[in-house]
């Protein structure tokens, strides 16, 4: 079983498979492997972290099954069939946004939900994949590097449904969506002149707006949100808590189910944001090593997926997709380890709950389809 | 890495891409990112290695002893100070008795065993079960306020008894005037429900007081400060064993008010026993030196829970001594806008100064019988705008609102901040109404009458003012024109500095002037209300010491029949009208503009206008230093 799985390996990586069960599936080995891996560890971490709640864990692989069907499917629409869909998925979703601003439910005093009779969901989620599609899309005939016209627009095509999640408010999608935009634009040739000028116009923007365009209470808050440690009665507990669970567990760990922390409910959100903590406690740097590993193993395989791929739009949403991932488990590991500051996503495949799991996973599928469906010959 | 040529796009594409650099150059970029995020992984490694081995030490301490705790300090609450320096709440230190639930063995024998110690009633308990739901068991929660120094003698010598109680030095808001000024500074209260969705919980979290009303409510967030912290490591009865971490809390600014507590005292005496209002302001800079609303009430009642009792004495009382009726009170204000439309008909040019109207006693609309009717039965003949101001000539006013028609009377008065808030430092300001015919079909969806125009002239009808928006028209009169927000913050001080930090006028964009002659046409009308011969207020103006230019008023609050007199003697006092007087000081260079409101007084010029004067003598003959003292010089020269 492992041996064939391993020769389907390679048999993809040479790009000369037309057999195979994976090929024929339009699903990628190395990834679909990873992605079951990480999703397992996850299973384990949340056995302990919820502890060792049967409730939960059923829960999640329900939520994880969804997730892999989800992969299945998007895995299915070739790159041809997504591009043309594209529009219409990107101004759908920005019209959902518009409609939660309207009349949305609001929940923990955001307003995020819609609720279409049936089911309820969050458009937001939608342009986790909806924005990376529609760069893509944009720059599919744009030659490049893209000229500034071609940047201003698809800077526009980024900005307006992040205002939107902005609005909601929702801190951790907006930067999500923005940084997704944002990938597009660098894999798609933006040039250092301009991502230098950027940047220097807000290392000058930045004081002045702060100096003469805040007021003093909001400037307090822009200091604890990026110094929640100066915090410690409100978000800044959570830092504390989770960098002692952090840190308490050493090199090797206090092996599975031992994490004293998590366990005597020190650590808040232990399951759901703060899971990364749990992990750490119990499974050490050594564990901690290998889900990085994990991890950068992950986006690699998608970087190259993307690399491969055929044409403009497959590659920059091939590109945006992977880097996506990364921005969740750098800011999420970040957050929880004290070097960022704090702001609600989730650690992918291993947090309890959230509906994200589904759209990464859609986004993985498309990955593979990118990869596995047919494409224009050569030359 | 192999890179593949791929065929051009189909061909309607003028130029065909050269997609090989462009394969070429996302491979670069892919390369660049892929780099980026082994970096960023390679950064969160050294950070993981930091905690997990560099700290492990410190770290697997205190999880084994788990008991790091966080504690707030709360900030001291700023003090509050009258333009003089006098003080109106100060902090006095007193002992609370705080509870760990998670420390309690048995939380019902414990306070039970506690009662025999001190007194604990049943709100003291719900209040505590309530307040310890919302924090966490291991944070202490206030049982009893205000412990007595036996209490506290009793406590500590048994404090061993009870794991788990603590006593905690305090701070208990207290105003040394008691009811003086008391709608102006308010006061705080516990912490309720409703204030708990809306406050920063972490910056309360040490907190148990917050403000209720007045400059307290106002002004919460400087008065606040900001909370500290500490990290402590604590033993197994939670008692602190040494503190880990630090930070102090920010005390909240002390602030001086411009109120003038002498001025303010005197202006409640001089309201004797009317309900009503008073507001002084100075019109060079908006200051407020004086808000009075009365009947007035203790404020230190309310900082530790009221009573049912008192509480209800209070809230039912008819007089309704809680509400504040300087910024809420809205009243019909009478003959006090007449100088306003006065000003308003010379700007407008719709007449001069000497043409005469003439006032039969009541005045008709064309083709109608309706007669509306002069204070005035016998009629004032032929009146001319300064007779119509210092006699208050109905007739005239109800001729030129005619005129003039609502909307540009609505337009010309809006200007001088009636019918809107005027941004004074308090909360809960009424707006008051100023009526237009667009007012009219949006709230009642009716079309507006010629009548009511009529009557609009005189400040009747649907027109509502607040004391403080007449105090503040007649201090931008006063000003011809220039508009100051009326404001209650003098100057801010940081706790343990010496340095006072004044507040600066806030200027607003100024009433349009077509005519200065105009302004000071209306004004000389104000002067002789006083000083005139004939003028409503004469018997005030008799031995003023300078000149006062001012307006009587009258609101009806019973409306009267069509052919029915009104007799004050034979109406009950809930029934007669209020009496107001509106007026600034010295005439030629005002130093003080005042509204006054006496409920149910009867008549401007015999209740409120001796009320104003009383006001008027006691701030430019004595308190006021720089004026009082060239005007003895003036009168010794």
């Amino acid at each position: 079983m492992k041996l064939s799985l391993l020769a389907e390996i390679s048999a993809v990586d040479d790009g000369r498979l037309d057999r195979g069960v994976l090929r024929r599936a339009h699903l990628d080995g190395p990834l679909l492997l990873s992605l079951v891996a990480a999703a397992l560890l996850g299973l384990v971490v949340l056995y302990s972290a919820g502890r060792q709640n049967p409730d939960m864990l059923v829960r999640q692989g329900i939520r994880l099954s969804l997730g892999f069907i989800a992969m299945v499917v998007a895995a299915q629409f070739s790159s041809h069939f997504l591009r043309r869909w594209t529009p219409w998925v990107y101004l759908g979703g920005v019209a959902m946004l518009v409609a939660v601003l309207l009349v949305g439910e609001v929940g923990k005093g955001a307003q995020r939900w819609l609720d279409l009779g049936v089911v309820r969901f969050q458009p937001s989620e939608i342009m986790k994949i909806a924005v990376p599609m529609m760069m893509a899309w944009y720059f599919a005939d744009k030659p490049l590097p893209p000229h500034l016209r071609a940047i201003v627009i698809a800077s526009i095509i980024t900005v307006v449904p992040v205002l939107l999640i902005l609005k909601q408010p929702d801190l951790g999608t907006a930067l999500l969506v923005g940084s997704s935009g944002g990938f597009a634009l660098f894999l798609a040739g933006l040039s250092w002149r301009i991502m230098l000028g950027l940047g220097g116009l807000g290392l000058v923007a930045a004081p002045v707006f702060w100096t003469f365009g805040m007021r003093d209470y909001q400037r307090q808050r822009v200091l604890t949100f990026l110094d929640p440690e100066s915090d410690p009665l409100g978000s800044g507990w959570n830092i504390i808590q989770s960098k002692i669970a952090i840190g308490s567990g050493g090199v090797y760990g206090k092996g599975w189910l031992n994490g004293t922390q998590s366990h005597l409910d020190f650590l808040p959100e232990g399951t759901t944001d703060f899971i990364f903590a749990v992990f750490a406690e119990e499974f050490g740097l050594i564990g901690l090593c290998m889900l990085l590993a994990l991890y950068f193993f992950i986006i690699s395989r998608s970087l190259y997926i993307a690399v491969q791929a055929p044409n403009t739009f497959s590659r920059v949403l091939a590109g945006s997709l992977a880097l996506i991932f990364f921005v969740y488990v750098f800011v999420n590991a970040g957050m929880v380890s004290g070097l960022l500051p704090v702001v609600g996503l989730p650690l992918p495949l291993i947090s309890y709950g959230g509906t994200s799991i589904v759209t990464i996973m859609a986004g993985f599928g498309m990955l593979m389809g990118i990869h596995t469906h047919p494409r224009p010959l050569s030359h | 890495m192999a890179l593949r040529k791929v065929a051009g796009r189909r061909g309607d594409l003028a130029k065909v891409k050269d997609s090989m650099a462009e394969a070429q150059l996302f491979s670069r970029r892919a390369l660049m990112a892929s780099m980026l995020v082994l970096l960023a992984m390679l950064g969160l490694g050294a950070r993981l290695v930091f905690l997990q081995v560099h700290n492990h030490q410190h770290y697997t301490t205190l999880a084994d002893s788990n008991r790091v705790r966080i504690q707030p300090l709360p900030p001291t609450r700023g003090l509050i100070f009258d333009r003089n320096g006098v003080l109106l709440a100060d902090n006095l230190s007193s002992h609370r008795l705080e509870v760990t639930p998670e420390q309690m063995e048995d939380m019902d024998v414990t306070l039970a065993a506690l009662g025999e110690l001190v007194e604990i009633t049943e709100q003291d308990i719900q209040r505590f079960e309530k307040l310890s739901n919302r924090k966490p068991p291991y944070a202490g929660v206030p049982l009893r306020f205000q412990l007595t120094e036996q209490e506290v003698a009793q406590l500590a010598v048994n404090l061993h008894r009870f794991p788990g109680l603590e006593i905690k030095a305090d701070l208990t808001r207290y105003y040394p005037l008691h009811e003086h000024a008391a709608h102006v500074i308010g006061y705080v209260g516990r912490i309720n429900e409703r204030e708990l969705q809306t406050i920063d919980t972490s910056q309360y979290s040490g907190s148990t007081h917050i403000g209720k009303t007045g400059v307290e409510k106002s002004y919460e967030a400087m008065l606040h400060g900001r909370v500290g912290h500490q990290q402590v490591e604590t033993n197994a009865q939670g008692r602190v064993l040494r503190v880990l971490e630090s930070t102090p809390p920010v005390p909240g600014k002390n602030i001086y008010l411009t109120i003038d507590t002498r001025l303010q005292r005197i202006a409640e005496q001089a309201m004797a026993d009317y309900n009503g209002a008073i507001v002084v302001i100075d019109p060079r800079n908006g200051e407020i030196l004086a808000m009075v609303s009365m009947p007035i009430y203790d404020p230190n009642l309310f900082v530790n829970g009221i009573s049912h009792k008192d509480f209800d004495a209070l809230n039912q009382s008819p007089h309704r001594p809680l509400y504040n009726r300087a910024l809420r009170g809205a009243y019909p204000p009478g003959s006090t806008i007449k100088q306003l439309v006065g000003l308003a008909g010379l700007e407008y040019g719709i007449m001069t100064p000497h043409q005469a109207t003439y006032c039969p006693g009541f005045f008709r609309l064309p083709n109608s019988q309706h007669r509306f009717r002069d204070w005035n039965r016998g009629g004032h003949g032929w009146v001319k705008l300064d007779k119509a101001i210092y006699q208050s000539c109905d007739v005239y006013f109800y001729d030129l609102a005619l005129k003039m028609g609502i909307d540009r009377l609505h337009a010309y008065l809006d200007q001088f901040g009636l019918g809107r808030r005027t941004g004074v430092d308090l909360d809960g300001e009424k707006t008051g109404l100023l009526p237009n015919k667009e007012w009219k079909r949006e709230v009642h969806d009716q079309p507006w009458y010629m009548g009511e125009t009529v009557i609009a002239g005189i400040g009747q009808g649907y027109m509502l003012t607040t004391p403080l928006q007449l105090a503040h028209s007649t201090a931008v009169l006063a000003q011809h024109g220039q508009q100051f927000r009326p404001r209650l913050l003098y100057a801010t001080q940081q706790q343990g500095s010496d340095r006072v930090i004044p507040e600066l006028p806030r200027g607003e964009p100024p009433v349009p002037m077509v005519s200065r002659a105009n302004w000071d046409q209306v004004i000389r009308g104000m002067e002789l209300v006083v000083h005139g011969r004939r003028g409503t207020a004469r018997r005030t103006g008799k031995d003023a010491a300078y000149r006062i230019a001012g307006k009587t008023g009258t609101a009806q609050v019973f409306s009267l029949g069509q052919d029915e007199e009104y007799d004050a003697d034979n109406l009950p006092r809930h029934l007669h009208d209020h009496a107001l007087f509106v007026a600034f000081a010295p005439a030629s260079d005002p130093r003080i503009a005042i509204a006054v409101i006496a409920e149910h007084g009867g008549g401007g010029s015999s209740t409120a206008a001796p009320i104003a004067k009383q006001v008027l003598d006691a701030y430019l003959l004595e308190l006021d230093p720089l004026y009082s003292a060239t005007h003895e010089t003036q009168s010794a020269g």
